[in-house]
């Protein structure tokens, strides 16, 4: 058997494969992060617990309304961006004109207070999301079993991930989009009603970590602490792909996915930590990121 | 006449019990008995402990009147968030502070073992339920703990060697790495060698983990017959589900929970966990003792308890009685007296303190049922065997104990 780095090739293409499938739920939730940071300035700490509460809209979703996986992927998203718009409109508006700190201790705040919340009515066990039935089972790759499941997963947040760069750095609300942020009192004169492109923007960028949340259900249990676990990597992807930078939060979620599942291959302890080895390197070498501008 | 004898009668007998509890109070340390709950309130283990556990706690304190001989009971908690510091801290301040006499709940086993050397240096006392690692009473046994429920020895002992002689030979570890997962790993491969299987390869994960996807690609591709999962909690849950993704169990390999809790199995459902093969120190559904106790819990908590909770809850009523028989809550007092009381009661059989602090007692070997043998929603296991509690534990003969005379 051909092996890698004493890997048996087969196993290694395995872990590629599913670094890339993990990489594209990192993808996803940094691309939020980087939309609302990018646009809106706003350090969303409250990224994770949206991310939570999408998965938890599709349990108790389908547990006490009958709402299926397929709508749930559109209901989900829907509802948590109607709520992000609504903490959008009500708490973070109003520290709008503040230093970036006090947004970011009062997502992170929300954050707690979501999950604290959540964690009571709960506990922290999760409860299954089942696999839609027209995705169980997997395709026996050779070197790996591919579940079907995980391969959508790719596929979805590519999609996702690609339409959401196409609108911001390609269409005319792209453009206004960022006009505005740029310059608000301009755009105003222009009558673009710039606090209600603020609050669309929350939302969508709520939505798509919402919309994460939904892929992720069937995946892993669905528990209140789900957001937390993993919004410090996203942090952490958001840092090295340069804050705010749309194409450098994809590249850079795919990317660090990749390096994770190697590190699980060849060394699983430090699995956890290789990221933020990563961020420091990237941080000393670029300190805005690989894809970052200049401030 | 009678009615003037019989008052008589009774203004003694309540004269000479205020006499003795103010004599008992004298020995109990500043007249209160105070116990510190130190658990994982709000992360990965929270729901096989947790504020269930204080509740047990809090229960057996009612049960058994609120007050030892007059000297009222006082509970306190904390949340060690798993992190030995902050659980090494806060008992410290319990000691300098509170005048703690028993330190119950210790889940992570880690904290418990930074607890217990704290515990050590004041000669204070602490009874261990959740932890699992062997080591506890083994090398790191110290005069002032006791471990209750479980440990990895008989959790290895049961599952490892049932699998085994069913012909699980082959296997490939998945361990939490830190010291519990450590412990059960060593425990676990002890008992598949000596029975003639093999362990052929293994992967240390991060604790926690969500994503057990790369490491159960792994142990698809070892070929390993069994794969063992040396983990707990919200880990062990993650593994199973995710090794159902992958379809492992339908290409021929089986999986070995070391450490099943109930809630996990619940937290699963029947589907994901049917055949399962888990040893447990006690389960609900077990008689009508059992029963009866966890019925009264779940009108109160909502869940059905784990062993954990139950054993929270029968530690502490042997404790109350030590302290009550020998009127004291001097450490090696109670601790004298609670090993010299063999135990038996709703959660215990045959149980008994050793002198490395090891409560041993019946263990039970169970698998989870099918969704067509499960009559309600907690009812999950069937009991299969019950491991006697001498066969159960790591005999003294083997013991790295230092109290322990070889």
């Amino acid at each position: 058997m051909t092996m890698i780095f004493g890997v048996p090739l087969a196993v290694f293409m395995g872990q590629l494969l599913l670094g890339l499938i993990n990489g594209a739920f990192y993808a996803l939730l940094s691309l939020g992060l980087a939309v609302i940071f990018g646009l809106l300035k706003i350090v969303n700490f409250a990224h994770g617990a949206m991310y939570m509460l999408g998965a938890f809209a599709t349990l108790l979703g389908l547990r006490y309304l009958g709402i299926n996986y397929w709508a749930a992927l559109l209901l989900a998203p829907l509802a948590v961006g109607l709520f992000g718009m609504l903490i959008e409109r009500v708490l973070l508006r109003r520290i709008g004109h503040l230093d970036h700190l006090y947004g970011l201790l009062l997502t992170f705040g929300l954050a707690l207070i979501f999950e604290g919340s959540l964690i009571n009515l709960f506990g922290v066990s999760g409860a299954r999301y089942p696999t839609p039935e027209s995705l169980a089972g997997g395709y026996q790759l050779g070197f790996m079993f591919l579940p079907k499941y995980r391969a959508w997963v790719l596929l979805a947040a590519v999609v996702v991930c690609f339409a959401t760069w196409f609108i911001i750095e390609r269409t005319r609300l792209g453009a206004y989009l960022r006009a505005g942020t740029e310059n608000p009192a301009l755009m105003q004169a222009f009558g673009v009603n710039v606090p209600l492109l603020v609050t669309l923007t929350y939302g969508f960028g709520v939505a798509l970590a919402a919309f994460a949340g939904v892929l992720a259900a069937p995946l892993y249990p669905v528990s209140p602490t789900m957001g937390s676990n993993l919004l410090i990597v996203v942090f952490a992807v958001v840092v090295i792909g340069g804050m705010g930078s749309i194409l450098g939060a994809v590249v850079t979620g795919l990317a660090m996915g990749l390096i994770e599942g190697l590190t699980k291959v060849y060394y699983p302890e430090a699995a956890n930590t290789v990221i933020f080895l990563v961020m420091i390197l990237v941080l000393l070498l670029r300190p805005t990121g690989l894809f970052g501008k200049e401030a | 006449m009678t009615f003037i004898k019989k008052t008589l009668a009774s203004s003694i007998a309540i004269a000479a019990t205020a006499a003795m509890a103010t004599a008992a109070q004298a020995e109990i340390s500043d007249g209160t008995v105070r116990i510190g709950y130190l658990a994982d309130m709000s992360g990965t283990y929270r729901d096989l402990a947790g504020p269930g556990g204080l509740e047990a706690l809090e229960m057996a304190i009612e049960d058994f009147g609120g007050s030892v001989d007059g000297a009222p009971i006082e509970v306190f908690s904390a949340d060690d968030r798993n992190s030995a510091d902050v659980g090494a801290n806060t008992v410290r301040e319990w000691v300098d502070q509170r005048n703690v006499d028993l330190v119950a709940g210790m889940v992570a086993s880690s904290v418990t073992i930074a607890v217990t050397n704290v515990l050590e240096a004041n000669d204070k006392l602490g009874i261990v339920s959740g932890s699992a690692a062997s080591s506890i009473t083994n090398e790191h046994c110290t005069p002032n703990h006791i471990h209750w429920v479980y440990d990895t020895y008989p959790l290895a002992n049961g599952t490892a060697r049932a699998v085994v002689e069913q012909g699980g030979d082959t296997w490939f570890m998945l361990t939490a790495d830190y010291a519990f997962g450590h412990a059960l790993e060593a425990d676990v491969t002890k008992v598949v060698e000596e029975n003639g299987g093999e362990v052929i390869g293994g992967v240390r994960h991060p604790f926690p983990t969500d994503d057990f996807s790369s490491y159960i690609l792994q142990a698809q591709g070892s070929g390993a017959k069994i794969i063992g999962l040396a983990n707990a909690g919200s880990d062990t849950v993650n593994a199973i589900n995710t090794a159902s993704q992958f379809g492992v169990v339908e290409a021929g390999q089986q999986l070995a929970g070391l450490l099943v809790f109930l809630n996990d199995v619940y937290a699963m459902g029947l589907d994901a966990t049917q055949g399962l093969l888990l040893t447990t120190g006690w389960y609900w559904n077990m008689d009508d003792e059992s029963r009866e106790w966890a019925e009264r819990y779940y009108e109160r908590v909502g869940s059905m308890p784990t062993m954990v909770q139950a054993g929270i809850y029968s530690s502490t009523m042997h404790y109350l009685q030590a302290v009550q028989a020998t009127g004291s809550d001097d450490t090696q007092t109670v601790r004298e007296y609670m090993m010299k009381q063999p135990i038996h009661d709703f959660f215990a059989r045959n149980g008994r303190i050793r002198e490395d602090g090891r409560m041993v007692h019946d263990m039970y070997l169970a698998r989870v049922k099918s969704p067509a043998e499960s009559t309600h929603e907690w009812d999950l296991y069937e009991i299969l065997t019950s491991i006697p509690a001498e066969e159960a534990y790591r005999p003294l003969s083997e013991s790295q104990c230092d109290l322990v005379q070889n």
